[in-house]
């Protein structure tokens, strides 16, 4: 179980870190203008050039590998409610990096998630 | 009648999101059975690796995953995302369900109680606003 709980902590801490890096990267490159090909490829060609993004994908690459191992290692009804956990430290960075206010309504649902992680892993 | 057809493709949207993301993730949860557990060692990560990738299981979960990803890109471009996020937390119920249904995996009731209050959790964060740092812009 221990080691289910640790490969746990990689998938949120890259997933996690791999989502704010790309929600950075993408305000930063700012919105998609339409989906004409032209606003599409003008869109990507701004991504590419930003090292947020470049930052983002290995992170997102490894949390879905470290999701796969999971899945090898445990059952899906414990792996898909526990990651969920996600939400978690995805409101924490997003208040302090990203510096987004978070409304006592979005943490009382965000404890909730932590609340039900912690249940459902419990059972592991 | 526009609305009718608004709420019906939302619906419909929806919908087909969360059946892409359940089945997505029970074919990886197969495919990564069919590999077997994988160990952490340099041999059995770079072994994993290789298996992974030759697995057509796995290729047709990402399949799915995709088709997800489209749909939850899509129906939040004309929904609300306080209204697409909550099925998502539905999603972890019917996920929940499935995998005692076609992997006959055991799930106690605490487990249960555990999805339910997530599913919870997930859809009071799902009914705040979902831009916070920009200010909408007011026709003058």
């Amino acid at each position: 179980m221990i080691k289910v709980i640790l490969m746990l902590g990689v998938l949120i801490c890259t997933s996690a870190g791999g989502e704010i890096a790309m929600t950075y990267g993408m305000k930063r490159i700012g919105e998609l203008e339409g989906f004409h090909p032209r606003s599409v490829l003008r869109f990507l060609g701004r991504a590419v050039k930003c090292g947020w993004v470049w930052l983002a994908l290995p992170l997102l690459a490894v949390s879905f590998y470290s999701l796969l191992i999971l899945l090898s290692w445990a059952p899906i009804s414990l792996v898909i409610p526990a990651s969920a956990f996600n939400y978690v430290a995805g409101t924490f960075g997003a208040k302090y990096l990203l510096k987004e206010k978070v409304t006592p309504k979005r943490w009382l649902g965000v404890t909730l998630v932590f609340l039900g992680v912690l249940l459902v892993v419990a059972t592991g | 009648m526009h609305e009718h057809r608004l709420r019906f493709k939302t619906l419909f949207t929806v919908l087909l999101m969360v059946v892409c993301a359940n089945v997505g993730d029970l074919l990886l949860k197969r495919g990564m059975t069919q590999i077997g557990a994988v160990h952490i060692s340099l041999d059995g990560l770079q072994h994993a690796l290789l298996s992974t990738v030759q697995n057509g299981t796995i290729w047709l979960a990402i399949l799915f995953l995709l088709g997800f990803t489209l749909c939850y890109m899509s129906a939040v471009s004309w929904a609300d995302y306080s209204y697409v996020m909550p099925a998502g937390a539905f999603g972890y119920a019917t996920q929940t369900l499935l995998a005692i249904l076609v992997l006959h995996e055991g799930v106690t009731l605490k487990r249960w109680i555990g999805v339910f209050v997530i599913c919870f959790g997930v859809m009071l964060v799902g009914q705040t606003k979902p831009n916070t740092t920009k200010q909408p812009q007011v026709a003058s």
